[in-house]
Parts: structure tokens; sequence; C-alpha cells
């Protein structure tokens, strides 16, 4: 089902680009991408390597610019902020999860999640965005004593504690192998199922796009396609 | 390696900069030291300064054949040397004056250095010759006037040269503490003059003596006081007790001392700093490191690519050091120059101190890089070209505590990080922590110059004038002063220079009578405390006592050197630490006690109404009585002249040096940090922490580590001034070890500056750090 009835979609890009410059070289990441992602809904960014799913994100939450055209968070126009403008905005509002997990090694994964419940408003406590993905048992442990895909599940979790708006995620399964990727996929699945969290999942993986209400293919910097997924599959179902 | 060098060149000049300061140190002043050595000794050599120095209260010119004629003496001269008052134009006080006497055949010893003029012609008595520095400040060129009382007789004299003599290379009036070149004269006079002013037609009261090549200065010491002892010997000594001499070398004792004590410091942390840089980038270049291993680099290859970029580390470090140290040793030759009369200087470069230094430098870098080298070698190069497994933390019981106290995150990482690289932040809570003890070290000088001042100035000496009386009086004397104009208060002292004799040692000292309730000049001891001598016994200076090897109870032996030459035998009462003290003193009523004879003043203080002063000096000029005044105004400003000028200068060098360390260690530090954390500190960012917040993490550690080497610094700096004290005192004096909060905040304040300067500067690379890119790249 998808909730484009939803009147004000939760980001809306219109005509980005982004241009690299090394040295004499233009670099074309984003050549006219328009998006919108409404409340409750999630996304799967399909694309090859250098399509500009990245990118785009990084965008969409606010680490990078756009070099031309218009991003809208709700009513709020993303592309006039200042630097503080959009710390506050990923800080209040964006849930990151990135490819090689980004945890600081010298917190516990209890204290990783606390990292950002200290600075969020309405957090929950680490222990329950902990046990939403299963890792109640693993809270004292640091991440070079966790698995890949405990140290993935400990990201999500510090990404949700804060309950945003919008949870990104830039290849989470990317380092893992399938059986402990479907484990984070059921993790993202049950955060945006239950906690009606609208969810941006890069991947480069054509199997996972089944989960998604709605996929969106980059190539080269545009959008070569947008549809609906007629009917959503479980993670558990997926296989690669 | 030149790549590798570009790459960290803010943090190699940091630590060139550290190892150049130990350098700078070593090369400065070894270079100043020799240089003042071999001026000394060529200056000695062509002047044929005498080795062994005697006096006499009158002994016939014969004695000067008999001491000739001594085992072991080459040469011996004799001269008539004596006080005298002068009044110099322009000048509202009167000046002391010493007066030489010139031998008719010529000196042969001491050899005065003309520097203008002529000395003066043996046909006209009233000619004299005056010390350079002395004429200069007064503008006393060949041809002007000037007025003396000599032997109670206002006379006029004539100026015919300016001259400089190795015996006067540092000048102390008597009872003095500081040169004083505008009110205290050396005049040179023909025997013939001085003999007639004097009435000692036929006799001296000085005798130099040179030395035979293998002459026994003890042996020749004894000889004189026996054939001067019916003459009224006062005591020959050596030149360890001839004051220029004794100065001079204690300044050359103090050079050697800073060049010994400071630059292992710095080597130490220099080495530790390359170590950690060098550590650092190894680690970003494994996968390069593998690489070069698995294409088949021997080890020794890899080995010798980081070392050179050590050791380039090191050249860099030691010809800064070079620079520095002899742009250092220029200032000082300069100012010893300006402080010591030397008529010319022979430049000596320390080539010593540059081999020893370049060695010491370029080993300390190598010793340093080749830890993090072997290291690197260690590794398969498998394992060299993955990512570096992701550091363990550990549980231990500091953790366990830490985890108790809830801190937050931000906190949490920073206590964590210092725990997981213990010895990591040993190097930098050393580094720092030396740095401030160097600036309390250096601090402290002042501390110890005021503490002197106020010891000398405000507790012990509160009089303004002191008045020596040409012979001794009785203290109806001090009635008598009190009618000089301007005058509010006087008080009677009596002084006397003996020789102080416990067993095989003795010392030539003076010896102080004190009246009861003297308000004006007082006996005080280093911890402010007021001595009033007992009704019997000697009291004396710690350092007198250590000289005479002698404690209280036992009795000394004290030969006065002027009539009327009792000799005493006194018990020592008591002990008191009293760095600038050198005299024994007792209570006025056991002295003349002991002598047998009435009370007697041979000098007065005053206490002087200020608007008055002129008065009183004119008055001065022109009472027989008076040999000699000092006015402790002008002592005083005399003092504070000559050691705010030195001392400025020395603190200022310690105090760039000190900066230097903290900045060396403190910004390498931090730019390691940034290095291996800016991956996860781009991901605080991206959490949506600010840059403050994200910042805080970065500088809280390193302000964290600063402020807990500031106390440890502290007590490195009380141990650095306290070897200061012990390298610096001399047999003349000892510096008051006394160091005061304001110099503990001074110095803390300063690398903590110097530190939070730095650490900012690594901060605004983390605020340039741009998050997308940063998150990729993974090293």
């Amino acid at each position: 089902m998808v909730h484009d009835s939803s009147p004000l979609p939760v980001f809306r890009a219109e005509g980005v680009t982004r241009v690299y410059k090394t040295g004499t070289v233009e670099v074309w990441a984003l050549r006219g991408v328009d998006l919108r992602l409404a409340e409750g809904e999630m996304v799967v960014l399909l694309g090859a390597s250098g399509s500009g799913k990245s990118t785009l994100v990084n965008i969409l939450g606010g680490l990078d610019l756009p070099s031309g055209g218009r991003v809208f968070f709700r009513d709020r126009e993303l592309t006039q902020a200042s630097d503080r403008q959009l710390t506050a905005f990923r800080r209040d509002h964006v849930g990151f999860v990135f490819q090689f997990y980004n945890l600081v090694p010298s917190l516990t994964a209890r204290e990783n999640v606390a990292l950002v419940t200290e600075i969020a408003r309405n957090p929950m406590t680490p222990e329950e965005a902990l046990d939403r993905v299963g890792l109640a048992h693993r809270m004292d442990h640091f991440p070079a004593e966790m698995s890949g895909g405990e140290q993935q599940r400990v990201a999500i979790a510090r990404a949700i504690a804060k309950r945003p708006d919008v949870l990104l995620c830039d290849e989470p399964t990317g380092a893992l192998d399938s059986k402990t990727g479907i484990q984070v996929l059921e993790a993202l699945h049950e955060v945006n199922r239950d906690l009606g969290t609208a969810t941006v999942l890069i991947t480069h993986n054509a199997a996972i796009q089944r989960i998604a209400h709605r996929v969106v293919v980059l190539a080269d910097g545009r959008v070569i396609r947008d549809d609906a997924n007629a009917e959503r599959v479980l993670p558990a179902q997926v296989s690669w | 390696m030149l790549r590798d060098l570009r790459r960290i060149w803010a943090q190699a000049l940091a630590i060139a900069l550290v190892l150049g300061c130990g350098i700078m140190v070593l090369v400065g002043a070894q270079a100043t030291q020799s240089t003042l050595i071999q001026t000394q000794a060529a200056y000695y050599e062509r002047h044929r300064f005498a080795d062994v120095f005697a006096g006499a209260t009158r002994a016939p010119e014969d004695v000067v054949q008999a001491a000739a004629l001594i085992p072991g003496v080459a040469q011996a001269e004799g001269r008539i040397s004596f006080q005298a008052v002068l009044d110099i134009a322009g000048m509202a006080e009167p000046a002391t004056g010493r007066i030489l006497s010139l031998p008719a055949a010529g000196p042969a010893l001491n050899l005065p250095l003309v520097r203008r003029g002529r000395l003066p012609d043996p046909d006209r008595p009233d000619e004299v010759a005056l010390a350079e520095p002395f004429a200069e400040i007064h503008g006393l060129v060949p041809g002007s006037r000037l007025r003396g009382v000599l032997n109670g007789q206002l006379r006029e004299l004539t100026v015919t040269g300016w001259v400089l003599s190795p015996e006067f290379i540092y000048t102390m009036p008597p009872g003095a503490m500081m040169p004083d070149d505008r009110r205290y004269a050396l005049i040179w006079m023909t025997d013939a003059a001085a003999a007639a002013a004097m009435d000692m037609a036929g006799a001296v009261n000085e005798i130099a003596v040179r030395l035979a090549r293998d002459g026994d200065e003890r042996a020749v010491i004894a000889a004189l006081d026996r054939l001067l002892d019916p003459y009224g010997g006062t005591g020959a000594y050596g030149r360890d007790r001839q004051v220029s001499h004794a100065f001079l070398d204690g300044e050359l004792q103090q050079l050697g001392a800073m060049a010994a004590f400071m630059p292992p410091i710095f080597l130490l942390i220099a080495a530790f700093l390359v170590n950690m840089v060098l550590g650092r980038l190894i680690t970003m270049e494994r996968a390069q490191i593998g690489l070069m291993k698995a294409l088949g680099y021997g080890r020794a290859d890899i080995a010798w690519h980081y070392l050179k970029l050590a050791l380039l580390i090191g050249v860099i470090g030691v010809l800064a050091g070079w620079g520095f140290g002899w742009w250092i040793a220029d200032a000082m030759i300069g100012l010893y120059g300006d402080f010591f009369r030397f008529p010319f200087i022979i430049r000596d470069w320390g080539t010593q101190a540059l081999v020893i230094s370049a060695i010491l430098g370029i080993a300390t870098a190598g010793l340093g890089g080749l830890r993090a080298v072997w290291s690197s070698l260690k590794l398969p190069p498998a394992e060299a070209m993955q990512p570096p497994a992701p550091p363990s933390f550990a549980r231990g019981w500091a953790d366990r505590v830490l985890t108790r106290i809830r801190l937050r995150q931000t906190t949490m990482m920073i206590f964590r990080s210092i725990i997981r690289w213990p010895g990591r932040a040993v190097i930098t809570l050393f580094g720092v922590s030396a740095s401030v003890g160097v600036l309390v070290m250096s601090y402290f000088m002042f501390d110890a110059v005021e503490r002197l001042a106020d010891s000398v100035f405000q507790q012990a000496n509160r009089q303004q004038v002191t008045l020596m009386l040409a012979h001794a009086q009785s203290d109806a004397a001090v009635q008598d002063a009190l009618t000089l104009p301007g005058v509010l208060h006087a008080e009677g002292a009596y002084a006397m220079p003996v020789r102080a004799v416990h067993g095989h040692r003795n010392r030539l000292t003076a010896l102080q009578g004190h009246f009861p309730d003297a308000e004006l000049a007082r006996l005080v001891d280093d911890a402010g405390r007021v001595v009033e001598p007992g009704a019997s016994g000697l009291i004396l200076p710690e350092m007198l006592a250590r000289a005479l090897d002698i404690r209280a109870g036992q009795v000394l032996r004290l030969e006065m050197m002027a009539p009327p030459r009792a000799i005493l035998n006194l018990p020592v009462a008591e002990i008191i630490p009293q760095g600038m003290g050198q005299e024994a003193h007792i209570a006025a009523a056991a002295l003349f006690d002991a002598m047998g004879s009435a009370p007697q003043v041979n000098m007065i203080h005053l206490s002087v109404q200020s608007d008055r002063m002129d008065d009183l000096n004119a008055a001065i000029k022109e009472t027989p009585a008076v040999a000699g005044l000092s006015d402790w105004a002008e002592v005083r400003r005399q003092f504070d002249a000559t050691l705010s000028e030195n001392l400025l200068t020395m603190v200022g060098i310690y105090t760039l040096i000190g900066v230097l360390i903290a900045i060396g260690v403190v910004y390498n530090a931090a730019r390691i940090q940034l290095s291996e954390r800016s991956y996860e500190l781009a991901s605080l960012r991206v959490l949506g922490f600010s840059r403050a917040e994200v910042g805080y993490v970065l500088v809280g550690e390193l302000m964290l580590l600063t402020a807990l080497a500031i106390p440890l610094g502290w007590g490195f700096g009380y141990w650095l001034a306290l070897g200061l004290v012990g390298a610096m005192s001399t047999d003349m004096f000892q510096i008051p070890f006394h160091i005061t909060r304001r110099t503990f905040a001074l110095a803390a304040l300063a690398v903590f500056l110097a530190a939070l300067g730095s650490v900012m500067m690594v901060r605004r690379r983390l605020d340039r750090i741009d998050l997308a890119t940063a998150l990729k790249a993974r090293d």
C-alpha cells in the first residue's frame, strides 16, 4: 500500500543536482532528481555503484548540500538551512544507518545508544531500543566483541532510539552475509511497521527491493524508475 | 619520503622545535661558557693577572722582595691601596673611590689596560687614571678634574686616562651586593703620590703574587701570612676569594650547569614525539607497507625509509638548535659583555657542543623512530594490507568506576581513550608537565630575587644611609650624627674584617656587632624572622658554618684583620638559614666584653628626611670622620636595574622553551587523535552533535591531560628549582628557595593557554572535515 494520500510528504526533492569538482573535471553525481517520501513509507533506492544513491541520501539527511534544486523536509527547506540548522535537523529528525556501522569503539552497545538518547528530545531508553533489535543480552559489550550483524543492529538501535521521523540506511547489509543481513532487515522492517518511521534504504542488492512499499531506481544521477510494490514480502522471505 | 614529510610537516616541525630547544640550550650555554672562559684566560694571560693576593696595615717595601723569594712564587709586586671619598661635579651624593698605586718602574702584575689617554705621569702627583665604567658614566675625559678627600685632605685631581684591569672584570664596592659603576671608582695613582697622600713612603699595604708553574698555592698563602703577620697581615687568598674572579667563575659554573641540566629533558620528549608521530604514520601506511613487502622489498629497505624520515627531523632540529643556540649565545655574550668588563671578546663557536649536540639530536630522533619502525616490520604483508582491527576495550577497575559515576558518553569516550592508550597519555602528561616545570623554574628566579630584595631592603636594611667612619669612635658619634641635616634617627654598628678559623678550615669574613633594640639594620633569616643576638655567642649563617664545618656549641677563633687586631675565641650560639649571609654576628655587649674594651662604633645607619638628602650629602663631603657612605635607595636601584635586565632575558628564553614544549607535545597528540578518530568524530557529527560537542571530545581529552599534568609539572618545577638553587649557589651566596603561588599560577596559565591554542588549531581542521567523505574513507 502506498501512502500517496498523505497531504505533506516527509521529504520532497525537486530537480536536485550535485556536481563534484576535482581539479578541472566536473563529476555530475545527480542530474535533476525529483523524489517524494511519504509519512511511514519504506522506499528502497536501488542502483549500481556511482549511480548517485548515497549522494541523494546524504543530501536528504543534511550531510551534504545540492548544487542545484530544492529539498524540503515537511515544510522546511533544507537547501536554505545553515550548518547549525542542519545539525539540529539531524539531531532531532533523522536516524542514520551505514554500511560500516559507525559505532564508537570505545563505548559499549548501551553507551553507543545512550550517546544519542542523551541529546535527543524524546528518546526511548537505550535498553528499549536495544531490546527492539533483539540485543538486550549484549548491552554491555564493546563493538570489538560483537559480530557484524550485531554491530549493525546496535547502529539501528542507536538510529531509532531518538524516535526519528525518518531513517536513512546506506547499504546496511552491504558488509554482512545473507543470514545476518536478513536479521538486520527484519529489525528495520519492524521499526517501520511499529513506529511508522519513514525509511529510505539504499542497496545495490535487487533482492531486497520487495520488502519496501516503493522502489526507486537510480542510474547515472537520474531516477529511471519509481514503482510501488504491488505486494510486499517479509524480510524472512527474501534470500540472496 | 619528502611526500611523507610534507604530509606531517607541521608535526615534524613541532618535534624539530622541541629537539631544537634542547640543542639551543646546549649550544647556547656552551658557546657562551667557552667564549667567556677563553676570553678570561687570554685577558688574564696578557695582563698578567696575579694568583695570590694579600693585605697588611703597613709593611716595609722589602717584604715584596721577601715575598718574591718564597718557594713557588714567580713574581711579587707591592702597592698602596686605600679608600677615598670623591666629589664629582653633577652628583649630589659623594662617590667612593679605591685608590691603587702604580709602581714607579711600571706595573708587572695586574697590568692596567689603557683604553683612552695615558697613565699618570710620575712627576705629577695630582694625576690619576680612572676605571673606564665610572669615567664613562660621568664623562670624566682626560683633562677633567675631580675632588677627593684623601686621608682627610681635600685634593684636586686631574684625569689622564681610562683604564680596565683583569682584577676588576667585576667590581663590587665594599659592603655592597651589586656593582655600582656610578658611585664606586677605581683610581690609579703613581706610587709616589699615593705614598705622600697616605704617609706610606717606603711601605706597601697590598701584595700580589704570580705563582711559578709548579707553585703550591696553599704553601705560598701560608708563607705570605707568616711574612706579613708582623705588619698587620689581613690574610692572603687565592683567585678563588678574589671578588671579580669568584663572581666570573660562579657565572661560568652556572652556564655549565644549564648546559648539562636542561637538554636531556627536551631530548627525551623529542624522542617520544618522534616515536608517536612515526608510529601513527606507519599505521596509516600499513597497506602501503604490506604492498611493498608483497612486491619483495626487504625489511631493511622499509625500515630505512621511515628511519630516514626520523633522521631528517633530527637534522632539522639540530640545525634549528644551532641557529637559535648561536643567537642566544650572542645575546648572552652581549649581556655578559655589559656586566663584566672585558676589553675584548674571543668568540668561541662551541665546536665541541656542536658535535655533541648533533650526535645527541640525531640519535634521539633515530631512537624515537626505531621503535615505531620496528613494529611495522613485524607485520606479515597479508595482515598489513587489511585495515587494522577495531581497538578492543577491556573493562578494568577504572572502567567499573567510570561506569558507576554515570558520565555523559562523550566524556566517557575521553576517559576510555586515556585508559586504552595509557602510554600515549603518559607521554602527553610527561611533556606538558616538563613544560610547566621549566616555567616554574624560570619564574622562580623572580621569586628568588624578590625574596632576596625584600629580605635585604625591606627587612634587614631599613636605613636610607649608612656612614662608614674612618676610625672607630665611642658611641657618642651616634649622637653627633643626629645633628647632621635631615637625620631623623641614627643607630651605631660595629663591623670588623676577620679571619674565622675552625680546625684546619678558615674563611675571610666580617664580624658584625649588633647593638640592642636596633630598628634600622637588623639581622633577618630566610624565613623573615628578626634574630636578636643573645647575651653571648656568635650567630653564623648556614653557608659560613658549613664552610668552616662548625656546629652550634663549638668554639670559633676570630682574628681581627684591622686594629685593634684582637683574637677572640667565641662559642657559636646559633646557626641561621640566610642565603645572602656570609658574616658572623654577635651582640655588641658580648663583643666588647670579649675584646675588653669600651663600646665603639665604626658605622652609623641613618634614617633621613627624603627631601633633605642633598643637604646631608653636601655635609658629608665636608666631614673627614666619614670615609664613605651607602645610599640604600641607590643600592636598590642598581640591584633592580642589573637584575631585571639579566632576568628578563633568561626568563624570556625559558618561557619560550616551556611554551614550545607544550605546543610540540599537545599539537602532535591532537593531530594523532584527529587522524585516528576522524571517522568516529565525523560519525558524531552525523548523529547530530554540534561542532562544539564533537570538538569537546578532542579538546577535552587533551585539556584533561593538561590539567592533570599541571600539578605534576608543579612538582617537577619544584624539583628543577631546587636543582637550580644547588647549581647556581656559590660560596658567595645562596639563592633563597621559595616559590610563590603566583609562579605556580603563571606557569600553569601559560601552559594551559599554549595547550589550548594548539588543540584549537587542530580543532579547526576537525571543523573542516567533509562529513560525506569522512564516512566513506576508512583507513
